[in-house]
């Protein structure tokens, strides 16, 4: 019965991405089947959470997790491994947000993508997006959890390149691609130490055998390492690759080529985080490496502000959100790295509601400047559109951490915990989200200010066309709203306070002598309050930049130039990449073709071999004039050479 | 069931065909024609509905060979017809019988000259096909493999484009020059042991210098047919000048020869050679990984990139071979099972195309997915697949073997890994150039979708993508005896030459 909750997407999938073919020409016919895609997926995905919302009380709340298997998969020797859905705690909190965000998503696509002719098609690629998410949050081995990575990979590629015809939508989604594999590249090769060290790749057999593991060591690289060190690290290589870590993160920003619900659903609330869960998931393993963990800390802190800086001075709306997304997924890993996996779950999940709503709130921006994303082109709309205006206050204020929203709840959280881990990474850490959350509560004021204040920079036309959303688009925006508001106060006991332990039951592991997240309750004052503090800096210093004294930030970029353009160009990361690996590449396979495949192999080999022989041919059909005195000198010669050796041989 | 001596019919069943093609109708060439396509694709469905049977019939708890016929032939030299399967042959015997029908179908119009001879030189093919993977018998398995040459060289001479010529040559010379070294090294096996029965020879113990010498010669031949790095320029060239249905033969069946042999011949009868001779392939094969993945990225023709694609794959399967365990070997007979079916489809998918425009250039294409969204759908499944995302058939065989290869060697492992990368994207960026973008190119606006025919060549392959991406279990089960068979063959062989070795100091 709850694996229709996975199962009840790809059927809205299958349905949908059927009605693409039936569509035909006809005007009418196709405004038919674009309803009935509409119609299937987003029925599929109502009745879908609504059993996510059983399965959620059934397993979390009452605390019946179990396992449903349904087939064998793969089956190799040691290696067996079957399609099985995992149903603990861990596993449907994320059905639960995922189903929900998706469906409110799904409807706003209504709304957000009536003029698009490919309807059916949009809707197929949201649903079958679900399907995969739901497969890797349900996994219950590593290859299953692989299957969904790689899948909401592939959805995510299709999504950002949706609208084909344009040249950067389809770099961007190659870009995505490719750099999501570089991280697969260390997820497998985690996948295989794993297999190497423990002869299976099911999380049940891995997790209760990881304590005996603890001090195992694995011969790797022609070195002998600590066995769950190497598993983590190659793991978390993944896990950036997926979350947009520093180092992996340059598809991210590209990404935003996609629709605006993409955007949101995608890059956002879900496939994003996939990397967190993935940590939280195997919290059993990474558990036993402090290493490992130690990495993931310094990482995600590292991402935090680096992300945060760039956010300060993008001019396109949906860039600056997506910066966001990726320090706020800085933060959720520096959590995980200090053991506090609970926390930076707590934060997915009420990021995701914020995060969506800020998305699809800047998609109704969108939406009514008539597609413009260019902040520098927007202002002065907030009386024409105030659904919109107050809807994008919630959400920042829940981004920013603002007392009772829910990223205040979440934010704070990870941040004691990360001051109370009493390590160096953990003050690091603190450090730096103290730092970023100052710039995402200036950055989120800036968008607010560019985009709704002010003197309205946009031309006539556009100004006369803005209005607000439709219905379906304003309502699940509310919905998500909700979630933003009161998701903090309603998770905190269950998710991080007094009910946790019962709550996340044997899902999460957490090591005695782990306990940053214990000791975060009872942080100095100081350290509790620091973030709403420099939160009300960061917002005041927004109004005052560019409501109160709008030179000043035209001032600043010209007097530190520098800084404003490496924050600009993003760090240069793109043309690095460029420079280090895209153009060897191609420089690589055209000479290896040319000069290695064709001078040197067929050169050298058949050709050459077919050369010679022709040559010698040509050669010894010289030799044939047709002369007789030729030949008869030939021979002369010839008999003389025969006398000649035979002397010799005969006195020798 | 060997009463009926199943597997001689579905060998000779198409040779039988031809034989009827050849003394059919010899009046209007149209009718001609007509009657030969016929024929063809007749006598290869039912060839394929009878090595279904082959497969419902087979017994997946044993190793030893089944179905098996044998008869005197020269018995005077100890030579006999020797037929039979096991769980490492029989799934070839299909892929054979399975892709010749859609190779019929799929030259139904594009091929216009010359059609009963075309016809003729398929089936006689897939008796060559066939016959080589159930041969139990060395004679008898020569006899096929290098009879599979003829038709194939005629097809890419006769049919195929351009540079025609020069491409069948280098096919053959290559092939043959490779063989040559095997006909040798038969023979000095039939004078050491006194029969060419290959089960019997299995359980010979080779001297190990000898095995040395005869692994090298066998190399020599498979390592060309496989094709691996460096004598793999043949088969871009064989590629880019055959017909679609030429291409998809050699990609679907002809590259599986090598890793066949492989298996069938250099473990089991040269244990200790092959261990010696391990890091050699390990090397050539990393190199192929890598190099024709490159290579795959800088070209411009579709069938060529296709065809390097094809070595970085068989680059996996020689490493999946050589891991000499179950995962790797199960991989490596997997992914060339999983590589039959996709880069077929890949050739034939671009044989689509080809038809209608003549151009198999990357940059004369760009949007089609206005015209044919059929046709990119068919396209996208076959080109993730060919990347290995799972799901689809691809990522078995490739994940099998990784995770053979990382149980022996992570450098090995890890440098085929970046395989992967490289792979996804020199297929996105074909896909990008040919499907994606605005359609603005003139010779491509009346460009039609998918036909009927072509839908039905297309729906069984895309069917066996998803199913052996979803449950490989129909295909691993039949393998799992034979590989757990032959890997002990190889210890107990392996231990033999230690001894023997050990014997001799």
């Amino acid at each position: 019965m709850y694996t229709f909750a996975i199962f009840l997407p790809l059927l809205g999938a299958m349905v949908a991405g059927l009605l693409v073919f039936v569509g035909g020409e006809d005007e009418e016919r196709r405004a038919r089947m674009d309803r009935a895609a509409q119609w299937s997926t987003c029925g599929a995905m109502s009745l879908a959470s609504i059993i996510a919302m059983f399965l959620f009380k059934e397993v979390a709340l009452d605390g019946n997790p179990y396992t449903v298997e349904l087939f064998t998969w793969i089956d190799s020797g040691a290696l067996e491994v079957s399609w099985a859905l995992k149903l603990d705690s861990l596993a449907v909190v994320m059905v639960l947000m995922v189903t929900v965000v998706s469906t409110m998503i799904h409807f706003y696509s209504i709304g957000y993508m009536h003029h698009d002719p490919s309807i059916p098609r949009f809707m197929s690629y949201l649903s079958l997006f679900t399907f995969f998410m739901l497969m890797l949050v349900t996994a219950d081995n590593l290859i299953q959890l692989f299957f969904g990575w790689e899948g909401v990979g592939l959805v995510s590629y299709l999504l950002i390149g949706f609208w084909y015809d344009r040249p950067a939508a389809n770099a961007a989604a190659i870009k995505a691609f490719v750099v999501n594999r570089v991280g697969d590249f260390g997820f497998m090769l985690g996948i295989f130490a794993v297999f190497v060290l423990f002869q299976s790749v099911n999380l049940d057999t891995i997790f209760s055998a990881a304590a005996g593991k603890a001090d195992a060591t694995i011969q790797v690289f022609g070195g002998e390492f600590h066995a769950l060190t190497v598993i983590g690290l190659l793991l978390f290589v993944g896990a950036m690759g997926k979350s947009a870590q520093l180092g992996l993160h340059t598809w991210l920003p590209d990404a935003m080529e996609g629709p605006t619900p993409v955007s949101a659903l995608i890059h956002a609330a879900t496939m994003v985080t996939a990397g967190i869960f993935m940590v939280a998931r195997l919290s059993p393993l990474f558990e036993y490496s402090e290493t490992a963990l130690t990495v993931i800390t310094v990482v995600g802190a590292t991402t935090a502000i680096f992300a945060a800086t760039i956010g300060c001075v993008q001019n396109d709306i949906k860039r600056v959100i997506a910066y966001s997304t990726m320090s706020q997924l800085g933060y959720m890993f520096f959590a995980l790295g200090v053991s506090a996996y609970s926390a930076g779950i707590f934060h997915l999940m009420t990021h995701a509601f914020f995060k969506a709503l800020l998305f699809l709130g800047a998609g109704s921006v969108i939406h009514a400047m008539s597609d413009e994303q260019d902040m520098r082109r927007m202002g002065g709309i907030w009386k024409m559109i105030p659904v919109t205006y107050a809807l994008m206050w919630i959400g920042s204020l829940a981004l920013a951490g603002i007392w009772p929203f829910a990223g205040y709840y979440s934010k704070d959280t990870i941040l004691e915990a990360a001051y109370a881990a009493g390590s160096g990474v953990g003050g690091y850490a603190f450090w730096m989200g103290i730092t970023a959350a100052f710039l995402t509560a200036f950055y989120s004021w800036r968008l607010i200010i560019m985009t709704f204040h002010g003197a309205p920079r946009a031309d006539e036309r556009v100004m006369a066309h803005v209005h607000e959303s439709p219905k379906v688009m304003i309502l699940p925006l509310i919905v998500l709203a909700a979630g933003a508001l009161f998701a903090g106060y309603l998770g905190f006991e269950y998710f991080v306070g007094s009910n946790a332990a019962e709550f996340w039951g044997n899902s999460i592991l957490v090591l005695p002598g782990h306990d940053a997240l214990e000791n975060a309750h009872s942080v100095p004052l100081w350290v509790k309050y620091l973030p709403l503090v420099v939160a009300g800096a960061g917002i005041a210093l927004a109004y005052v930049m560019y409501m109160f004294a709008p030179g000043l930030p035209a001032a600043l970029a010209s007097s530190f130039s520098a800084v404003h353009r490496f924050l600009l160009n993003k760090w240069y990361f793109d043309e690095l990449y460029d420079l280090l690996f895209v153009r060897p590449a191609f420089y690589l396979g055209r000479n290896l073709w040319k000069t290695g495949d064709g001078a040197i192999i067929d050169g050298v080999g058949p050709d050459g071999l077919a050369a010679a022989t022709l040559n010698l041919a040509r050669r010894a059909a010289k030799l044939q004039t047709g002369y007789l005195y030729h030949y008869a000198f030939a021979m002369l010669i010839g008999v003389v050479s025969v006398v000649t050796w035979y002397l010799f041989t005969r006195a020798g | 069931m060997s009463q009926f001596s199943i597997l001689s019919l579905i060998i000779f069943l198409p040779l039988a065909g031809a034989g009827f093609i050849l003394l059919g109708n010899r009046g209007d060439e149209e009718v001609a024609a007509r009657d030969a396509r016929n024929v063809a694709l007749w006598t290869s469905g039912i060839t394929f509905i009878l090595s279904l049977f082959l497969w419902y019939n087979f017994n997946t708890e044993t190793a030893e060979f089944q179905f098996v016929e044998k008869a005197e032939w020269m018995p005077g030299l100890n030579i006999s017809y020797h037929l039979g399967v096991d769980g490492i042959s029989m799934l070839f015997v299909l892929l054979t019988t399975l892709l010749t029908p859609i190779c019929v179908l799929a030259s139904w119009r594009s091929i216009t000259t010359h059609v009963k001879e075309y016809m003729i030189a398929f089936l006689i093919m897939e008796t060559m096909m066939v016959g080589m993977f159930s041969a139990l018998d060395l004679v008898v398995f020569y006899i096929f493999f290098e009879g599979v040459l003829i038709p194939m060289f005629l097809i890419i001479g006769v049919w195929g484009g351009g540079r025609r010529v020069y491409a069948a040559f280098k096919f053959f010379l290559y092939t043959l020059a490779g063989s040559v070294l095997m006909l040798l090294a038969i023979l000095a096996m039939y004078f050491e042991a006194g029969t060419t029965d290959i089960p019997t020879l299995m359980a010979y113990n080779f001297p190990p210098d000898m095995q040395r010498w005869l692994w090298l010669a066998f190399f020599a031949s498979f390592a060309v047919k496989v094709p691996m790095w460096p004598v793999h320029t043949w088969l871009p060239d064989a590629h880019v000048e055959a017909p679609t249905a030429g291409s998809v033969i050699l990609a679907g069946v002809l590259l599986k020869f090598g890793g066949y042999g492989f298996l069938r011949f250099s473990l089991p009868m040269f244990a200790s050679a092959t261990v010696e001779f391990t890091p050699l392939i390990f090397t050539l094969s990393v190199i192929a990984v890598i190099y024709t993945s490159l290579v795959a990225l800088a070209q411009e023709d579709m069938k060529k990139m296709i065809a390097y694609s094809s070595v970085a794959h068989m680059g996996f399967v020689t490493i999946g071979v050589f891991t000499l365990n179950i995962q790797g070997i199960e991989g490596a007979i997997y992914l060339m099972l999983s590589h039959g079916v996709v880069s077929a489809a890949l050739f034939l998918i671009v044989g689509v195309v080809y038809d209608r425009t003549h151009s198999r250039e990357i940059s004369t294409y760009g949007g089609l997915v206005h015209r044919m969204p059929v046709y990119a759908l068919a396209f996208m499944l076959f080109m993730l697949a060919s990347v290995g995302l799972p799901g689809t058939g691809g990522f078995v065989g490739e994940f099998l073997v990784l995770v053979g290869i990382f149980q022996i060697n992570t450098w090995v492992a890890a440098l085929a890994t970046t395989g992967i990368i490289l792979g996804v994207t020199y297929m996105l960026y074909m896909y990008r150039r040919v499907i994606f973008g605005k359609l603005t190119k003139e010779s491509l606006m009346k460009i039609a979708d998918l036909e009927k025919r072509e839908i039905v060549v297309f729906a069984p392959l895309v069917i066996l993508v998803l199913w052996m991406g979803i449950y490989p279990s129909s295909f691993l089960d039949v393998m799992h005896v034979s590989v757990a068979n032959l890997i002990e063959q190889f210890q107990t062989a392996l231990a033999a030459s230690e001894n023997l070795a050990l014997a001799g100091q």
